[in-house]
Order: structure tokens, then C-alpha cells, then sequence
């Protein structure tokens, strides 16, 4: 009698362990296929090109009513099975039983559905069968019909694909700072984005979302930062989770998945299980080569063979038709691991290969594919690769070719591109002088005026001299940001404004960065660069600041910190220094200092404490001082006309209207002010980084003045009669140092290369610029203008600033 | 080795690092770009900087005092620079961070 193999899941690992058991012992069994889709087995991977219109539906199928019917197979599709009955050996399902010697069960996974209001509203689906494809191609149909996909993983970003093609608009959310972070980097991850932005597919990162809305039906979609999308129809895609439920009724052995051994048998010797339902060795599958492995398992045991499940490596790919990305093995870099990165910015290519010792363990590709296979041969194979290191990234064709050009990032720039800001000055135009016969900076200069005003441009125009005219012309050697790069901070600055790079993953990229994640050089003024060009669409990144920024207090040599209260131009009063009293005795502080910038610093205060001292600061109208930033530290002043009999003009009001205006601000070193009522100088105005002071007629403007390291004097930017054109030059030159200069220049140095007379140019002679200067520091001002304190002086920051754990007790018992 | 649930891994900013306080000092959790986690002794060597708080790059941490970089991985000092840091086994398991508890509790004492 042929013994009874029931098999729970018509799927793809099923269908394969079918095929092997027949091909090898084609009467040996006698077969019950149970499907709770209403559908034998089909190539579920390719529901994606049918969504997108590609395929159809019976192009996929894997197998059909003739093959069930020439190999017996007893098919009970659309019937879930809703019980193993482990004794008497019988499944049961919502339509009758069917008794077994072997069971098998491939039940795959179940869609995760993120249970916010409104997910079990009519036109929310998930992305795992036929029946779904289909709902989303009937709602396509809809002309100008709006789409949310949440989810940007390799589902989600095929679903919104497919639907794209389909006419819809379709918005993309993802949780995370990248789109398939599991798969990619960020490198690859912001060009996959960029693409298909260009697609006209929207996504949104770093989207959490709250709602879905609507009365009967969903209508759009809510995030937990108040965007609201529309949408006719949200697809979720976040996650999957292996189908468990009958196995766990049954009280077989459950990990997170149903575990299985070697051999693919459960804790009940006659039932086995395949595919996405099962947790082998801790590990869960969710693509489909591992799961051809199983099956091919499972048959052997079957047949009472003996074969062994051993997971190899899987390689990923996105099924959108024009989007070339490649990953696969581990693409982590690390100690005792090499990395080495090519760039092509003009073609949006980006590879990158991780070595350990002499064996290559993983890549990461976009844009250029062509190798992938290759690659990831070597990373299976364990393939000796130190003779080919040298050329390894060029791929198996490569032979004797030239490498990276190190002008590339110049060289792609279009014609349009602007490189000297000051007299806007393309690229176009300086090639034609070039062309014309300017051989050198100073002819360029001469000719274009490129890089004849403040200067901080002359790195580009070199290398545009340099890739325009070969070896012709000599670079002179510049110094690099830091090993992750070529470019010097001033090529960095303008090309982050000529080719609107506007994350650091971008920048990282189109300007061909060597490493994957910068270094403690480049990440913190990438950073002040960034955030200061582009205020409103940059996120300020708290892990490439220094730890002073990070946590808003200066670190002390034991690891405790200082906290230094903002006194508006050294003014206090009585219930200030009462509430500073009080947080000294309330925090034990070691240490309360009058600091030379007139105001009170408490030293030694723990980290955990911070929040908490802030919190009881604020509540008596204390904020950051900000004694710890590259930003506006303190406006000292003296006490002027209301006491001093040598007055002229009100000293300290001027100085508290400035620390008003310009506290909280991101500058590239720290700015010091101070206001003096009289020559005399109380406030010492003439060494600080912009100092006035007041006279009789008006009021004296210096900048570029120092007391630390160097000892500068001020230079006179100008005289001025009202207070209120004081207060416009010293916003615009701060504005001007912000855009212009190299991070940690003082102003004194950034003035010492750029020239006085340029930035009188600039922000004394030129109203229309200092006026635009002035509105785009208060833009940035509108977003950064935020005291850090009572940002933190919340449950959330008081958790994250204290430990994560904590065993001193534990051990103690 | 026991295996100890200290948190979950979002509880950890990417390129970040966190603190577990033991009876022999506070032990430094860092979480890197590609989500992986690592855990060493929070001092270092030069002169007790807390490496929690420094820069992460890759699989390094630059410490916050004197600019120091030491491997995540086998917690040398890097460059010129010479010195090490005690590291001690640490993974991810289902989005929690899993740290080995003897050596944790019981420290470099035992
Ligand atoms: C607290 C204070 C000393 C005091 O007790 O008076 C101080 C303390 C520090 N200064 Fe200062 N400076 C302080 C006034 C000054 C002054 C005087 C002034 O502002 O009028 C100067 C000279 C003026 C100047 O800056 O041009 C000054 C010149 C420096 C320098 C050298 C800067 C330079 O460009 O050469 C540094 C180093 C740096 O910033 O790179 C520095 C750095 C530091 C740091 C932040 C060192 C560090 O990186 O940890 C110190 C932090 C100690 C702490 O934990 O609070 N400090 N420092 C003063 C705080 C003023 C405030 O209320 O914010
Ligand atoms: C849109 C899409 C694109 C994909 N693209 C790729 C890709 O490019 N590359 C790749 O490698 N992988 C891809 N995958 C993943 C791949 O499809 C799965 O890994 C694979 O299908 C899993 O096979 P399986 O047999 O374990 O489960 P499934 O193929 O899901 O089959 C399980 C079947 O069991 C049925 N079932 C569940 N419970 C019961 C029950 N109680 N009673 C009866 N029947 C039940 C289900 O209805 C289902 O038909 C993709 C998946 C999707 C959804
Ligand atoms: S600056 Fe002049 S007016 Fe002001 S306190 Fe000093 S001496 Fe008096
Ligand atoms: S204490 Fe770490 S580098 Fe000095």
C-alpha cells in the first residue's frame, strides 16, 4: 500500500519538494495538497512583474491541473487546514480531515499588519498573494487614484514600483533613515531613493505612521509628525512572520519559527516542515534559494536518504525594471576588514566590497550590476582573491584599465554648475576661457573673475583648470578634509551648494568619499556644512557632532560635565541666582565658578543628572549657554548709560539685543561678542570676534578679534549711527562666516584668507547682499533657534541620557 | 556563556553607544551604522576618557577627550596610538541586544 504524505501549503518550497520526491519515487506516495489559497502552486516571486502589468497570472503558475492529475495528487485548494491531530494522525481542516503517514508542512509566512487605527479599514491590503496583486491592480484602475506603501524594503518598493506603472501616485513610508536598510548601505540606499524619486515615486524616511483615516474606507494616511498623505489604497509591506498557528496548537517545538533539525523533521518524527514557516539552527528564511536547499532535504528524508540542510549565503536583488542594485554577504566594515569603494557620481554608481584577510565576504552594487554574480561566487566560494586585490572592484573583465579619476567630482560637474559664488561664475565660462588660451589661476582670474573675490573657490577652479587641460597644468597640493577624501573643506562647501548635495549620504556619494561612514574629521563639519546651507531640508545629525554638542554641556576630564546658564549680556537677577543656588545644593555640585564670560558655571555635574538640572533651571527662565558649542557663546557688556558716568550709548540693551538674535546658532569655530558704552573698553570689545563700541556719534564695528590661542585685535568693518544698522552688520557677518568659512577657522582666520575688503564688500557697501544675508539667517535661526534644554528636559531624554542597564545591584545580592 | 537581554537595539542611536553600569564600572554599548552592536570597558586607557561618548565611525570609536581610536572589534587602539580596551561578547537577537553575563556581573575581578 503507497504510504499517505499530506502536505499543508501548496507554496514554493512545497511545490519544489513535490517535483524532487516524484522525479525520484513517482508511486511510492499517495499525495494530499492542501492550499488555503484558492490556487495551486505558482512563482510567487513574480507577482511583481504581474502587478506592474509584465506578466500575467498564468504565466506564473509553476504548476498546473495536469500535472496534479498525471501524478494523482489530491488537491484541496482553498481549504485551510485548522488542526493536527498528532495521535490518531489525521489533519483537519474547515471542510473535512485527511489521515497521514508523513506530514508536511509548508504554511510560509503570514504579512505583519501594524495595528494602528485604521488598519482594518476596506482598502488596506498586504503584499503576499494573488488575491492581494489582484485588489491592487482593480483599485490602479481608478484614474488619478493615490497610493501609500509603508514599507521600503524589497516588497514594499516593488509594490509602490508595480503601482507606479499602473498610473497611480504613490507615496512610499519607511520607518528607517534609509530605504532597504537591511540590504543596503546608506550610499546605495540614497541612490536607490533618488531614483526612484526621479520615477516620480515619493518617499518619505523616517516615517512613522499613527493613522490610517477615513469613514468606510481609507482615505490617507496619517505620520506620527503630522503629514498626512491621501491615499484610495494603502498596501502595507513591513515585515513578515512565519506561519506557525497549526503547528503551535499541535504543541510541536516553536522558535520563531516551527524548528526543525538537519533533516528538516520537526520534534514529531513524522511531520517535517520546509520553507518560510521554519527556524533552522536559530535562523529564519525569507527568500527563495535556502528554501530550494530544504526541499531538496526534505525529499531525501522522505525517501530515507540521508542529506543534511546547510544554509549558504543569499544574494539580493530588487525586481524593478531599471533599478540595478546588488547585495549580498556581510557588507559590515570593521577591524581586520578592508573596504574598498568606487564611485562614478556622473553614471550614479556606487560599489563597494569588503574583504577579510584574503577572501572577499561581501558586496554591496548600484547602478552596475553587471558583476554581482561573479562577486558573489567569490563570497561562496571562499575564493583566494590576493592576487587580484589591486583590481578586484573593476570586475572579472577588468584587465590593465586605469582606475578612479580623482578629478571626477569636478570633471562631471554640467556646464551650468556655478563655481565661484561671489561673481557667479560657471563652469561653462571658465572652460571657454580655457579654451580661449587662460592657462592659469591667474589668468582665469583675469579673464572670469572666478576665484577673484573671497577666493574660497580656488580648489574647484584649479581642478577644472587641471581636468580641462590634463598635464598641462600643475595642482598645486592642497590639504584634504581628512583621509576620507581628496577635497579640501573649501571645494567641499562649494560643491555642496553647486550640486545641492543635502544629506550626508549624498555627499558621501556624488563627491566620491572613500570610506562608508566618514571619519571624526569630516563627520562633524560635513555636518555644520550641511545644516548651514540647507536649513530647512537638512536633519542635524547628533552622532557626527563632538560630545559636548551632543550632550549640551562641556565634558570634564572624570567624564562629569559643566552647566553654564545663558545670562543675556551678564545681566541676572535675585530668583536666577536663587534657582542656581538651589540646583548647586540639590545636585551636590562640586564646583559653582564665575566664568570669564560673565556668567555661572556649575562643574561636575553627572550625566544622568543633566535633564534633570536643566528641567529646574528652565522653570526659573534659565536656558543653555551654550558654553559648550560651535555657536554664539557670550555678548559681553558693560554696564553703560544707565550707571556709568562715561556712557555714551546703551551698552548693555545693545549687547542683550544681539545675544537675543544670534543664540542658538551654528557657527564654524565659537563667536564671542562684546559691547563696550566708551573707548575705555570695559567690556574688552576690541579682542572678540566682532566687537562694538559705542561713541558718541554711533557706534564702532570690529570683527576677526581674539584672546585665546593668537591674540587679535579687531579690525574696523565700520561706523554706523543707529543701533539698528549695528545689529544688520553684525547679523550679516556672522551669516558670512557661516557660508563661507572652513570649520574651526575663528573668524580672525577665515578673515585673514578672504580679506577685510571683501567682506566689507559684501555686507558694508552691498545693502541687497546684507539684507539677503540677513533673511537667510533668520530662515535658519527659525529652525535652530531651540534651547537644547527644554528639548531634553523630557521622560524620553531623562531615559536616554541615563544608563541602559544597570547590574551594580544584581551583583551585590 | 548566559546571554542577558539589556535593552533593545533602538533603544541605541545608530552610531551611538549607551552605558550598562557594573560593580566593576560602566561598560559601553555601541551600536553601529550597519546595526551591529559591540560592548567594551567605558574607560580609556590614556587617561579614563568615557569612549560612550565618542564619535563612531565604522567599526571604530574615536574617544572624546584626546582623539584616541579604538576597534569596536578587538578594543586596540589604532594608529600611533598604543593601548587596549577590554571587549566583551555582545549580539543582536530579534531587535534586543544580548551581552554574555559572566563577564559582565562578574567582571574582570573574577
Ligand atoms: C569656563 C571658561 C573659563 C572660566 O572659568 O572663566 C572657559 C572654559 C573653557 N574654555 Fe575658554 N573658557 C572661558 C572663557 C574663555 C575666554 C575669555 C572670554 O571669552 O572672554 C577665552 C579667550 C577669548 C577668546 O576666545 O578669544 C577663552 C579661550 C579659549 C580657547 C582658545 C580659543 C582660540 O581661538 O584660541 C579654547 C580652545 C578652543 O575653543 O578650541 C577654550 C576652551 C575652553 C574649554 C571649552 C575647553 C574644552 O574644550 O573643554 C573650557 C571648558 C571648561 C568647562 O567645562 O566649562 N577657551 N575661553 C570661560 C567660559 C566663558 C563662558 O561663560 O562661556
Ligand atoms: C511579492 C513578493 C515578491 C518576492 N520576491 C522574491 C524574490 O525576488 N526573491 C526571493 O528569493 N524571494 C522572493 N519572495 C519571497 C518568496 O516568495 C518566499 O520566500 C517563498 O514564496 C516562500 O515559500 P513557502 O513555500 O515557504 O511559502 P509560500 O510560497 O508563501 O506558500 C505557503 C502557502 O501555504 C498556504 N497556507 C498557509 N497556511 C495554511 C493552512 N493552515 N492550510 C492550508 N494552506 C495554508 C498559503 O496560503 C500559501 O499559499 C517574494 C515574495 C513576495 C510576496
Ligand atoms: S565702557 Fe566706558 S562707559 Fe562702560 S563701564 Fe567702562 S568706562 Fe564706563
Ligand atoms: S582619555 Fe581617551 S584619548 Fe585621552
Amino acid at each position: 500500500m503507497r504510504k499517505k504524505l499530506v502536505v499543508i501549503g501548496a507554496g514554493m518550497a512545497s511545490g519544489r519538494v513535490l517535483e524532487h520526491v516524484l522525479a525520484q519515487d513517482p508511486d511510492g506516495w499517495d499525495i494530499t495538497l492542501f492550499n488555503a489559497e484558492p490556487r495551486g502552486n505558482y512563482n510567487r516571486i513574480m507577482l511583481s512583474p504581474v502587478l506592474s502589468g509584465e506578466k500575467t497570472y498564468d504565466e506564473i503558475v509553476t504548476h498546473d491541473d495536469d500535472f496534479y492529475r498525471q501524478h494523482d495528487i489530491t488537491c484541496r485548494f482553498g481549504e485551510s487546514v485548522v488542526r493536527i491531530d498528532r495521535a490518531n494522525k489525521v489533519v483537519l481542516s474547515n471542510d473535512g480531515g485527511a489521515p497521514y503517514d508523513k506530514l508536511l508542512i509548508a504554511t510560509g509566512s503570514a504579512p505583519f499588519i501594524i495595528p494602528v487605527p485604521g488598519h482594518d479599514l476596506p482598502g488596506v491590503i498586504t503584499y503576499r498573494d494573488m488575491d492581494d496583486t489582484q485588489a491592487m491592480i482593480d483599485a490602479s484602475h481608478r484614474p488619478g487614484g493615490t497610493a501609500v506603501v509603508i514599507g521600503g524594503g524589497l516588497l514594499g518598493l516593488e509594490a509602490a514600483a508595480g503601482l507606479t506603472a499602473r498610473g497611480m501616485a504613490v507615496t512610499v513610508i519607511h520607518l528607517m533613515g534609509h530605504l532597504m536598510e537591511r540590504q543596503l548601505d546608506p550610499a546605495a540606499g540614497y541612490l536607490l531613493q533618488k531614483d526612484l524619486g526621479a520615477r516620480g515615486l515619493t518617499v518619505h524616511c523616517k516615517g512613522a505612521t499613527k493613522a490610517i483615516l477615513g469613514k468606510d474606507r481609507a482615505e490617507a494616511v496619517l505620520l506620527e509628525d503630522g503629514t498626512v498623505y491621501p491615499a484610495d489604497l494603502v498596501c502595507m509591506a513591513v515585515g513578515i512572520r512565519p506561519e506557525t498557528r497549526i503547528a503551535t496548537d499541535a504543541a510541536l517545538e516553536i522558535g520563531r519559527g516551527i524548528t526543525v533539525d538537519d533533516h528538516m523533521v520537526t520534534s514529531d518524527p513524522d511531520i517535517l516542515a520546509v520553507g518560510e514557516c521554519v527556524e533552522h539552527d536559530g535562523q529564519l528564511f525569507g527568500l527563495v534559494a535556502p528554501l530550494y536547499d530544504q526541499a531538496r532535504v526534505v525529499a531525501a528524508t522522505l525517501l530515507g536518504q540521508d542529506a543534511a540542510f546547510r544554509p549558504v549565503q543569499t544574494a539580493t536583488k530588487l525586481k524593478v525594471t531599471g533599478v540595478d542594485l546588488f547585495s549580498a554577504g556581510d557588507f559590515a566594515d570593521g577591524e581586520g576588514r578592508e573596504d574598498i569603494v568606487f564611485r562614478d557620481p556622473a553614471r550614479g554608481v556606487y560599489k563597494r566590497l569588503v574583504i577579510e584577510g584574503d577572501r572577499l565576504i561581501g558586496a554591496v552594487m548600484y547602478g552596475d550590476t553587471a558583476d554581482g554574480s561573479w562577486f558573489f561566487g567569490l563570497i561562496k566560494d571562499g575564493t583566494d582573491i590576493a592576487a587580484m586585490r589591486d583590481t578586484l572592484i573593476f570586475g572579472p573583465a577588468w584587465q590593465g584599465g586605469t582606475g578612479a579619476d580623482p578629478l571626477a567630482a569636478v570633471a562631471a560637474l554640467p556646464p551650468e554648475a556655478e563655481i565661484c559664488g561671489c561673481n557667479g561664475i560657471c563652469k561653462g565660462t571658465i572652460t571657454a576661457a580655457i579654451e580661449g588660451g587662460a592657462a592659469s589661476l591667474a589668468d582665469i582670474r583675469a579673464q572670469t573673475k572666478a576665484s577673484a573675490s573671497c577666493g574660497t573657490c580656488t580648489g574647484l577652479v584649479e581642478q577644472v583648470l587641471a581636468s580641462t587641460l590634463g598635464d598641462a597644468f600643475q595642482m598645486p597640493a592642497a590639504q584634504p578634509v581628512c583621509a576620507c577624501t581628496d577635497l579640501t573643506h573649501e571645494d567641499v562647501r562649494r560643491l555642496i551648494k553647486a550640486r545641492a548635495l543635502k544629506s550626508m549620504a549624498a555627499l558621501m556619494q556624488e563627491l566620491g568619499w572613500k570610506t562608508s561612514c566618514g571619519c571624526h574629521h569630516c563627520r562633524p563639519a560635513l555636518n555644520f556644512y550641511l545644516l548651514a546651507d540647507w536649513p530647512l531640508d537638512y536633519t542635524d545629525d547628533a552622532q557626527s557632532r563632538f560630545v559636548n554638542e551632543r550632550n549640551h554641556a562641556n565634558i570634564q576630564k572624570d567624564g562629569t560635565y559643566s552647566v553654564v546658564p545663558r545670562m543675556w549680556g551678564g545681566m541676572t537677577n535675585p530668583a536666577e541666582l536663587r534657582a542656581i543656588a538651589d540646583a548647586a545644593d540639590k545636585y551636590a555640585i562640586p564646583a559653582v565658578k564665575v566664568t570669564g564670560g560673565q556668567r555661572i558655571d556649575l562643574l561636575g555635574v553627572r550625566k544622568a543628572d543633566l535633564p534633570h538640572i536643566w528641567a529646574d533651571l528652565n522653570k526659573a527662565g534659565l536656558v543653555s549657554g551654550h558654553a559648550y558649542s560651535k555657536g554664539l557663546r557670550t555678548v559681553k557688556t558693560c554696564v553703560g548709560t544707565d550707571f556709568c558716568r562715561f556712557g555714551t550709548q546703551d551698552s548693555t540693551g545693545l549687547g542683550i539685543k544681539l545675544e537675543k538674535r544670534l543664540w542658538g546658532s551654528w557657527t564654524p569655530h565659537k563667536v564671542k561678542l562684546a559691547v563696550s558704552g566708551c573707548p575705555r573698553n570695559c567690556a574688552e570689545s576690541t579682542c572678540k570676534d566682532i566687537g562694538i563700541i559705542c561713541v558718541d556719534s554711533g557706534y564702532e564695528v570690529g570683527v576677526g578679534g581674539a584672546a585665546g590661542m593668537d591674540l587679535k585685535e579687531t579690525q574696523r568693518l565700520a561706523k554706523v549711527t543707529t543701533e539698528a544698522e549695528a545689529i544688520d552688520l553684525t547679523v550679516a557677518f556672522v551669516q558670512l562666516y557661516r557660508e563661507h568659512a572652513k570649520y574651526l577657522d575663528r573668524p580672525y582666520k577665515w578673515l585673514a584668507k578672504v580679506g577685510l575688503d571683501w567682506v566689507q564688500a559684501q555686507i558694508v557697501e552691498d545693502p541687497d547682499n546684507r539684507a539677503a544675508l540677513i533673511a537667510r539667517f533668520d530662515l535658519s535661526q527659525s529652525v535652530y533657534q531651540r534651547d537644547p534644554w527644554a528639548d531634553r528636559a523630557t521622560p524620553q531624554a531623562q531615559a536616554d541620557f541615563a544608563p541602559l542597564a544597570d547590574f551594580t545591584r544584581e551583583a551585590a545580592e | 556563556m548566559t546571554w542577558l537581554d539589556i535593552g533593545a537595539l533602538d533603544d541605541i542611536p545608530q552610531r551611538g553607544a549607551r552605558v550598562v553600569k557594573t560593580v566593576q564600572g560602566c561598560v559601553a554599548v555601541f551600536r553601529t551604522g550597519d546595526d551591529r552592536v559591540f560592548a567594551m570597558d567605558d574607560r580609556c586607557p590614556h587617561r579614563g576618557g568615557p569612549l560612550s561618548e565618542g564619535i563612531v565611525h565604522g567599526h571604530a570609536v574615536t574617544c572624546p577627550l584626546h582623539n584616541w581610536v579604538f576597534s569596536l572589534e578587538t578594543g586596540m587602539a589604532q594608529g600611533a596610538d598604543e593601548g587596549a580596551v577590554a571587549t566583551y561578547p555582545a549580539r543582536v537577537e530579534g531587535g534586543r541586544i544580548l551581552i554574555d553575563a559572566a563577564r559582565l556581573i562578574r567582571g574582570r575581578a573574577a
